[in-house]
Formats: structure tokens, C-alpha cells, sequence
């Protein structure tokens, strides 16, 4: 009872934000309605007793990602107007393919594969099972390949948005500490020894 | 000591509420007790630490500092000033900028204020003394930690001022780039203690004063703290506050109660931050002597307890990295904005990463004393 | 102990470290031609070609915990995969000097690319097919950007990438379903759950829907093909040919990994769609190139028209068809690249030769050069002796013995109305004037190396039974 109560206050926190972002009109709120959206899934998760999951959905999307989008967002003066234009226009083909999608979904979730966790519920595990290690194990055994994989992604993307990016002509005026440091008299100050010189004629 | 009020709630509260809800009022009503109990003597805190800041750094710069309010006609070296100072806070009206959004205005000083408060349910203060005891106890710190931006970033934007808009951007890009490195840090002390469980790694680094984690985990000690430091915003790294440049970054049109809970969550951050790094590299509430002093020792009626581990030590650790946070402030001029980001990126991340290494290669070896 | 087999990801480990050691030696050298670094990128390739040999057994065997797999098909393929990158980024090279916009990070995101199609081509798990698919297409987007000034660069960039990433989603969204129905990733067991189904669910069809319109989209097959054509005319030249050769090989294994391997149980539903789009391919593809002007567009209608009789050995849906249809799509690769080989070599610096203009009156120009253009486009065109009447020849075969007459009758058809555009190019080198009386400027590597290109295609069209057999072999359980 206390716990479908909890379900059911983030479950709906979570498609109203979720709607929210999709349909205000300001994208810094709608940035900040998927952050709220971010947590009641977050909460979700954590009410499945995946705190692993639940945790680094916020550390990672609310803590890094978001915060970076809302950077952007702020700075961008984005025209709503224009953004807005073709809405009713494109209305009935994306009605129609949200349509088939949530067909299918709820086929999916209704399919054969589902049946046993359906039927047997949530195991139930005590306070010592920590899914955080059994995470960590399976990834590095059972799916160690497509983590070496993704890792070869994430260096991928790195590269390109570095090779994107620089431009390789240094125009800004940074100081080098490192030289800075390293100087030594020597190389400022050169003291010249001269006999003094009285003018002729 | 729980279970005694626990069953003195339930009796009172079994009369109230029906049956089924019992449990759970008298589970709730629990922990909003335990949740006082932590946040009243951090409040307390917070406002000495500012009288505190004021006193280290009026003595650095060989000042006095406040003096002057006291009580009752005494002046008890301006130890009055805090409760003074914070009456005038929330006696000042709260002024909202037209041209400001007003709900995101207003909600923004929470937002920066409940992530420092909130982190503290995993703090443990002592053996088995923690308000909420889970598994993954430093992926949460760290989750709250990178909240506090939000705070930051909205106060800035919802204000409509150039100042606090730029001091909203220098933040949100210094903290996203120190908390890769605090994380990094953070990995190699979950490596180390082969646990999330805040206790569980505090318990790991027993032994005795070189078993702390300080030793074998320096480096990550060290880009921990400042770290820290960046993420607080503090000086040398308080370039979103900048009085010289920006006026007063992201907070310029706070005012009143609104600006002193920015305030408060800046020192609150602080404490956490410090608590944190006594509970990773300090050994948290374990004491110095154990180890050096024989066993008998500690087992000595009133001197056992203070030599043994306890609160008081991670109190006194707490303290230490509190004065060196003020001591850095009086010390450094402000980094600026480029060095900030060189550091971050080109200095500290390659550390760490080098420092994993070396410690997932020691811990797979078991190398004595600290990993076995 | 899942870690087992290791050796058998010998190449991949090798091609994954040595990509790294490019990187950082490319960072480190001071050559404004980035040197080092191509000749290191070029060592890594061969390296991984001659792993690929070492590691070669013939029959399946699997590492990983099953998510990779090592087989027969997989040994030709990777091997091909690595000999035409080695050509390709030697061509970019040229390429990117002329027009001085070479940077040392192509090499490496062509490395990287490899690799993904190495992956895709080993892949034995929903999971690591869209993994490979993934770290490739990353890999091209950023190439396609390279030439940040260019506007039409940036254009096709983006182009690219958007589309690229719905055809990923859905990709996605059809794996996420077949995994509701079937409960598992793995390619064999995927298809040992729908085995065991006298009928299927209609959701396995669903998911096949999207896991086809993926794969459809990769490989560039109408209606999924608007792409193609922005893509293929808006990035360099060099990204071009990149792109126009060894994925198509990778795109190519993906679709047998998952259509054959995976969904092998519902043939019959796939064998249906992919026939819808091998015809509405062929025949949008070759009707569309006669209208172009642009070379580079024209190749790129001309690759959907080829990708249409390359689903069409998938079709026959037997051992003999997917042999005909990995004959067809190596020897694409090879025409394309030296096709789009071509065009580097006619351009110069700040001007592209992507014009049919650009063509007229070569044989007067360079009679070798024509020589050389006159192959590919009769290979292209399907024309004995050369290889492209084989791959065509081929899969035609497999078709009408599986009984699709009509099909095999339309696909004649289309090459027929094609052949019309590869010969106007070859009329205008040698009927036509040229716009400059000057011998296009070239090195003497390049030259080389386009001859080999070219001649290659002659010489295999000569004796087509060896690559023939290899592919025969490649399906033979």
C-alpha cells in the first residue's frame, strides 16, 4: 500500500513532466521538466530496489548531462515561432507513429519473454545484496565485450568532437606557467659590463 | 536507544493512526527525528563557521575580527555576531528584479540548499551511528554533490542580470569539469576499500595511522580536497562569485532570507566536503592511536573512550579541513577562468587516471598493509 | 570463465591497440603530412589483414561468453574489409593533401571504423551488432565533417548523422522487441526460440519490421535511401569513397547476422520485404542516375541500384544467394573505390572533377586514365569480362534457381536502362572534347595503385572462380 502509493505519486510526476517537456514553450523549462522526469524515474527505480541504476541516472544525466543542455539551452536564443510552425501540419503522421509505437510497446511488454518476471515478481533479496557489485560482475565477465565496445565508442566520439572543434591556430594570449617558472635570471637580465665612454670632440 | 523511543512512539501513536499505517507513521516520525538531531548541530555549525572564517582570517591578515556583539551586556568576543547577523538576514525583505522569473527566483536558493543538506543521511558519524546505512552510500554523495550546480545555474539564468548570468555559466562549467576528477578520486577509494558503504570504508582503513587511506591513495587525496574546494566554489576557485569582476556572480539579486540560504548552503557544502574527505582518507571516526597505544588502553574507564574511536575524532578531522579551507582563502589570490579549466582537465584527470592504475595494480598484488 | 578463446579477437585486439599507438604518434610527430601517422594507420591495417589469416580456421567457433563469433564468412569478409581500407585511406591521403585539409585524426577514425565493421561482421549478439554498427557509423560521421569549412561538408554531416541516428533507433527499437519476445540476444538462440514456434507471434514480426527498416537504411535500399545522395555528394571525395566501399561489406554481414542468423526462422516474411525493396531500389536507383549531372551523385544513385541486385541474393534465401550476394558486394566495393578514385585523381586543389563535363575528352588527355575509367564503368554496367558480369551473373543464378523468374527478369531489366549511364561516360572520354588540353596531374603511387585497382577487376573478371569459391565456401555449413 505505501509503496503503490509512492509508485503511483512518481509515476504521475513522471508523465507530467514528461508532457510538460514536450509542451512548454520556454526550452530552459523544458530542460528543467526533464530533470524533474530524470528523478521520478530515478525514484521508480530505486522503489525496484535498483539503486545502482537509480543513482547514476542522476549523477550522470541530472548531475553532468543535463547540466551541459541547460548551458546550452540558456545561452541559444532559440525562435520558438518557427520551431512551432509545421506542428499541425506534421500532427497526423507523428500521431500516427506514436500510435503504432505504443501498439507495439504494450505488445512487447505483453509478449512471451515478460511472462516469468510477470509471474514471479521482484525477487526479494536481503539489506547485504548489493547489485551495484552484481552489476560490476556481470559486466566484466558475461559482458565484457561490449563494454570494451562502448569504450571504443566514448574514445571515438572524443577524437571527433576534438578533430571538430580545434582549430589548430592558437589565437588566445595564455601565459605559460610552466615557462614562467622555469625562467632564470639569466634569461631576463643580461648585465653588461662597459667602460664608461666620454664624448669626443 | 532507537528501539526505546521507537516503542514509545508506538504506543502513543497506535492510538492515532489505524493499524495498518502504524509502522510506517512511527517509521517516518523515526526518521524526521534523526534527521533533527543531524541537522540542528549543522546549522549551529555553519553559522560559527562564519564567525570562525571571520576570526582565522582577521588573525592571518593580523586583524581581530568581530568583536564587538555579544550578550547580556558582555561582549564574549563578538561570539553574538552569527545569531546578529542571521536575525538581519531574515528581517530584510526578499526583492525579486522585475524581468525575473519568479518561481525559478525563488526556488533556486532550495535547490542549492537541499543537495548539501540532504547528503548528509550517509554521512556516518560514528560505528554504526548513520542515519540511512546503504550499499551505495558514495555513488549517492557524489550524486547529491553534482546537484548543487542546479541551484547555481538557475538562481543566475532566473535572475535576468548579466552579472549573475555569467557567474551561472563560469560555475556550471568549473563544476562539470572538477567532478570528473572527484569521481576518479572517489573510484580509487572504492577500489581500495572494495565498497560503496561509507562505513564499510571507513572500517577498511583500520589498523592504525598509516592505514588511513591518505598514504596510499595521496594523490587522490590531495585532488579530492581541491576538488572540493573547486566544487564549493571557493576561493582560489571562486570565479561564479568574483566580487571584483562579476560583483557577486549568480547571487547579485539575492537579497534577505533568499541569500543567506545560498550562504548557508555554500558552508553547509563546505562541511560536507570536509567531512567527506576525514571519512575517506582520515579514517573517519577511527582513532590515531589505535595501533600505537596497546590494546589495554582503550579498555581504561574515561581515558579508553577518548583515546578510542569515536565521534570526537571525526569532529576534530572535520575541523582541520575546515580551517584549511579558510586558511586557503586568505592565502591565494582568485585562479582565473582558463587555469581553473587547465587544471581541472590537463592536471588533475590524467593524475588520477595514472593513479587508478597503480592502485588496481596494488590491490589485485594485495600489497600490505593496506590492501589484504 | 567467460573470458575463453581470446586468440580467436587477436586481429581485434590488434587493430584496437595499434588505432590507439596511431593516435598518440600522430599527436606527437611534427609532419604537416601527417606522415607517421598514415604510415602507421596503413602497417595497423595490414597487421589486422594478416591476424585475420593466422587467426582463419574455417569452422564457427565462438569467444566472449558467444558474443563473438569466428567463421568462415566472417574470416573473408574481415579480410576484404581490411585490403580495400588499405586502398581507401591510401586514396584519401592523396585526397586530403591536395586539398590540403589533411588531419591526423582521419586515419585514426578510419581505423576505428574498421574496427566497428570488424565487429559487426564477428557479431553473435544483438547487443554487439548494434555496438559495431554504432562505433562505425560514429567514426564516418566525424569523417564526413573533417573539412569544417565546407559548408556542403557540414550539410551532408548532418545530414547523415540525423539520419543515421533514426535508423539506429529503429534498429534499437526492432532488437528491444525480438528480445520481449524471445527473451534472449544471442543470435542462436534468438532464432532457436522462433524455431521452436509453429507461429510466431505477430510481434516477432514487428520487430523484424524495424530491424529491417535498420539494416535497410544502412545499406542505403529505397525508400530508405534519401541519404545516400546528399551524403555521398557532399562530403569529400576521399569520405566518399570511404564510405562507398568496406561498410557496404560490414552492412552486408549485418544483415546475414541478423536476417539469417538471428531471424532465419522467418524467412519467408523477410524474403517478401526484401524483395519490395530490391526492386523499388533498382529500379529508383538506375532511373534516377540517368538524370544526374554530378558524378558523385550519379555513383551514389548507382550504388542504390547495385544495393537493390546486392538484397536480391538475399532473396534466393539459400546458402548459393548469400554466396552470390557477398560476391556482388566485394566486388561493388572494389568498382566504387576505383570509381570514386577516379574523381580524386581528375580534381585539384579547390576544384573538384565531380562534373560529367569533367570527363569529356580524357582518352585525349590520358588514354590510360580512360582505359582505366572504361573498365570500372563496363564492370559497373555488367559487361563480360569483367567482375561486375559475374556478381550479376551470380546472384541472377541463385535467383531463378530458386524460382523468382520475374524478379530475376525485372533486375535484367534495370541494368539494361543502367548501362545506359556508365556508357554515356565512357562516350564522352573518348567522343567528346576536352574542356582542358592538359594531362591531369598525378603521382606516380596514385597512378599505380588506381591501375591495380582497375586492372584487378579485369584480371578476377578473367578467372572470377577463386573469389567465387572462396564466397561459396564462405556459406557452406
Amino acid at each position: 500500500m505505501f509503496e503503490q502509493i509512492i509508485f503511483y505519486s512518481f509515476g504521475t510526476m513522471l508523465l507530467l513532466s514528461a508532457l510538460m517537456v514536450i509542451s512548454v514553450r520556454n526550452p530552459v523549462y523544458a530542460a528543467l521538466f526533464l530533470v524533474l522526469a530524470f528523478f521520478s524515474t530515478s525514484a521508480i527505480w530505486l522503489l525496484l530496489r535498483a539503486e545502482f541504476l537509480a543513482i547514476v541516472l542522476v549523477l550522470v544525466y541530472v548531475g553532468a548531462v543535463m547540466v551541459l543542455f541547460l548551458f546550452v539551452v540558456m545561452m541559444l536564443d532559440i525562435n520558438l515561432a518557427r520551431l512551432r510552425a509545421g506542428f499541425m501540419r506534421y500532427l497526423p503522421a507523428g500521431a500516427l507513429v506514436a500510435l503504432v509505437l505504443a501498439a507495439s510497446m504494450v505488445l512487447v511488454v505483453g509478449g512471451e519473454g515478460f511472462n516469468e518476471i510477470r509471474e514471479s515478481g521482484l525477487a526479494e533479496r536481503g539489506p547485504a545484496y548489493s547489485n551495484t557489485a552484481e552489476l560490476g560482475e556481470a559486466l566484466f565477465t558475461a559482458y565484457l565485450y561490449p563494454l570494451e565496445i562502448a569504450g571504443a565508442i566514448l574514445l571515438v566520439a572524443i577524437i571527433a568532437a576534438i578533430a571538430l572543434t580545434q582549430r589548430a591556430k592558437r589565437e588566445t594570449k595564455a601565459q605559460n606557467p610552466d615557462a614562467q617558472v622555469a625562467v632564470r635570471r639569466q634569461d631576463r637580465v643580461r648585465l653588461v659590463k662597459m667602460s664608461s665612454e666620454r664624448d669626443s670632440e | 536507544m532507537l528501539e526505546m523511543i521507537r516503542q514509545m512512539l508506538n504506543a502513543t501513536v497506535g492510538q492515532i493512526v489505524p493499524a495498518a499505517w502504524q509502522a510506517q507513521t512511527v517509521e517516518v516520525m523515526l526518521i524526521v527525528m534523526q534527521i533533527t538531531i543531524i541537522l540542528t548541530p549543522l546549522m549551529l555549525c555553519v553559522a560559527y563557521m562564519v564567525y570562525a572564517e571571520r576570526k582565522v582570517i582577521g588573525s592571518i591578515q593580523g586583524r581581530i575580527g568581530p568583536n564587538r556583539v555579544g550578550a547580556f551586556g558582555y561582549r564574549l568576543a563578538g561570539l553574538g555576531q552569527p545569531i546578529a547577523d542571521a536575525l538581519k538576514l531574515i528581517l530584510k525583505e526578499i526583492i525579486i528584479p522585475t524581468g525575473s522569473n519568479k518561481f525559478l527566483f525563488v526556488i533556486a536558493p532550495i535547490l542549492s540548499m537541499a543537495p548539501a543538506v540532504a547528503a548528509w543521511a550517509v554521512i556516518p558519524f560514528a560505528a554504526d551511528t548513520v542515519l540511512a546505512d546503504i550499499n551505495a552510500g558514495l555513488l549517492y554523495v557524489l550524486a547529491l554533490t553534482s546537484l548543487a550546480v542546479y541551484g547555481v545555474i538557475i538562481a543566475g539564468w532566473a535572475s535576468n542580470s548579466k552579472y549573475a548570468f555569467l557567474g551561472a555559466m563560469r560555475s556550471a562549467a568549473q563544476i562539470v569539469a572538477y567532478e570528473i576528477a572527484m569521481g576518479f578520486a572517489l573510484v580509487g577509494v572504492v577500489v581500495a576499500a572494495g565498497s560503496l558503504n561509507l562505513g564499510q570504508i571507513i572500517n577498511a582503513q583500520s589498523g592504525s595511522l598509516l592505514h588511513w587511506y591518505w598514504l596510499p591513495l595521496l594523490p587522490f587525496f590531495v585532488v579530492y580536497f581541491i576538488s572540493g574546494v573547486a566544487e564549493t566554489n571557493r576561493a582560489p576557485f571562486d570565479v561564479a562569485e568574483g566580487e571584483s569582476e562579476i560583483v557577486a556572480g549568480f547571487h547579485v539579486e539575492y537579497s534577505g532570507m533568499a541569500f543567506s540560504l545560498f550562504f548557508l548552503a555554500e558552508y553547509a557544502n563546505i562541511i560536507l566536503i570536509s567531512v567527506l574527505s576525514a571519512v575517506l582518507f582520515l579514517g573517519g571516526w577511527l582513532s590515531p592511536f589505535e595501533g600505537v597505544l596497546p590494546k589495554s588502553a582503550f579498555t581504561l574507564p574515561v581515558i579508553g573512550s577518548v583515546l578510542g574511536g569515536g565521534i570526537h575524532w571525526l569532529l576534530l578531522k572535520t575541523s582541520l579541513f575546515i580551517f584549511v579551507f579558510l586558511w586557503l582563502r586568505a592565502t591565494f589570490p582568485r585562479y582565473r577562468y582558463d587555469q581553473i579549466m587547465r587544471l581541472g582537465w590537463k592536471v588533475f584527470i590524467p593524475i588520477t587516471l595514472v593513479w587508478l592504475v597503480v592502485i588496481a595494480t596494488l590491490a589485485k598484488l594485495q600489497i600490505t598493509p593496506w590492501f589484504n | 570463465m567467460s573470458i575463453d578463446n581470446l586468440s580467436l579477437l587477436l586481429p581485434e585486439i590488434a587493430l584496437l591497440t595499434l588505432a590507439c599507438a596511431t593516435l598518440m604518434v600522430d599527436i606527437f610527430s611534427n609532419d604537416p603530412k601527417h606522415g607517421p601517422g598514415y604510415w602507421l594507420a596503413q602497417l595497423t591495417l595490414l597487421v589486422t589483414a594478416v591476424l585475420v589469416l593466422v587467426t582463419y580456421t574455417g569452422d564457427s567457433q565462438y569467444a566472449m561468453a558467444g558474443m563473438f563469433v569466428s567463421d568462415a564468412m566472417s574470416g573473408l569478409l574481415k579480410f576484404a574489409i581490411c585490403i580495400i581500407s588499405l586502398f581507401a585511406l591510401f586514396y584519401s591521403r592523396e585526397y586530403l593533401l591536395r586539398h590540403d585539409i589533411i588531419k591526423g585524426e582521419y586515419f585514426v577514425l578510419g581505423l576505428f571504423a574498421v574496427l566497428g565493421m570488424l565487429v559487426m561482421v564477428s557479431a553473435n549478439n544483438l547487443l554487439t551488432v548494434y555496438l559495431g554498427l554504432e562505433l562505425l557509423s560514429l567514426s564516418l560521421y566525424a569523417m564526413v565533417a573533417i573539412h569544417r569549412d565546407s559548408s556542403s561538408a557540414s550539410e551532408a554531416a548532418i545530414k547523415y548523422f540525423v539520419l543515421g541516428a533514426i535508423a539506429s533507433g529503429m534498429l534499437l527499437y526492432g532488437i528491444s522487441i525480438l528480445y520481449g519476445v524471445t527473451g534472449s540476444l544471442e543470435l542462436g538462440a534468438v532464432a532457436q526460440v522462433l524455431e521452436g514456434q509453429s507461429d510466431y507471434p505477430t510481434l516477432a514480426i514487428f520487430g523484424l519490421v524495424f530491424v529491417l527498416i535498420g539494416v535497410a537504411f544502412k545499406l542505403g535500399a529505397v525508400p530508405f535511401h534519401m541519404w545516400l545522395p546528399d551524403v555521398y555528394q557532399g562530403a569529400p571525395t576521399a569520405v566518399t569513397l570511404f564510405i562507398g566501399s568496406a561498410p557496404k561489406l560490414a552492412a552486408f554481414a549485418m544483415a546475414i547476422r541478423l536476417l539469417v542468423d538471428g531471424l532465419g526462422p522467418l524467412l519467408p516474411d523477410w524474403q517478401q520485404m526484401l524483395m519490395i525493396l530490391a526492386v523499388l531500389s533498382m529500379a529508383t536507383g538506375n532511373l534516377i542516375a540517368i538524370a544526374q549531372t554530378n558524378i558523385k551523385r550519379m555513383l551514389a544513385y548507382s550504388t542504390i541500384a547495385h544495393i537493390g541486385f546486392l538484397l536480391l541474393g538475399l532473396v534466393a534465401g539459400n546458402a548459393g544467394g548469400y554466396a552470390g550476394a557477398m560476391f556482388y558486394v566485394i566486388t561493388y566495393a572494389l568498382m566504387s573505390m576505383g570509381g570514386f578514385a577516379m574523381i580524386i585523381l581528375l580534381g585539384r586543389k579547390g576544384a573538384e572533377a565531380d562534373q560529367l563535363d569533367d570527363f569529356s575528352g580524357l582518352a585525349e588527355r590520358s588514354p590510360w586514365l580512360a582505359f582505366l575509367m572504361l573498365i570500372l564503368m563496363f564492370s559497373m554496367a555488367g559487361i563480360p569480362p569483367f567482375l561486375g558480369f559475374w556478381a550479376k551473373w551470380f546472384v541472377l543464378r541463385e535467383v531463378i534457381q530458386a524460382g523468382f523468374v520475374w524478379i530475376a527478369l525485372l533486375a535484367v531489366a534495370f541494368a539494361i536502362v543502367g548501362a545506359f549511364y556508365y556508357l554515356r561516360v565512357v562516350k564522352l572520354m573518348y567522343f567528346d572534347e576536352p574542356r582542358e588540353p592538359d594531362e591531369p596531374q598525378c603521382s606516380t603511387p596514385l597512378r599505380t595503385v588506381l591501375s591495380v585497382n582497375g586492372l584487378s577487376l579485369l584480371l578476377l573478371g578473367l578467372s572470377p572462380g577463386l573469389l567465387m569459391s572462396l564466397c561459396m565456401a564462405a556459406f557452406s555449413p
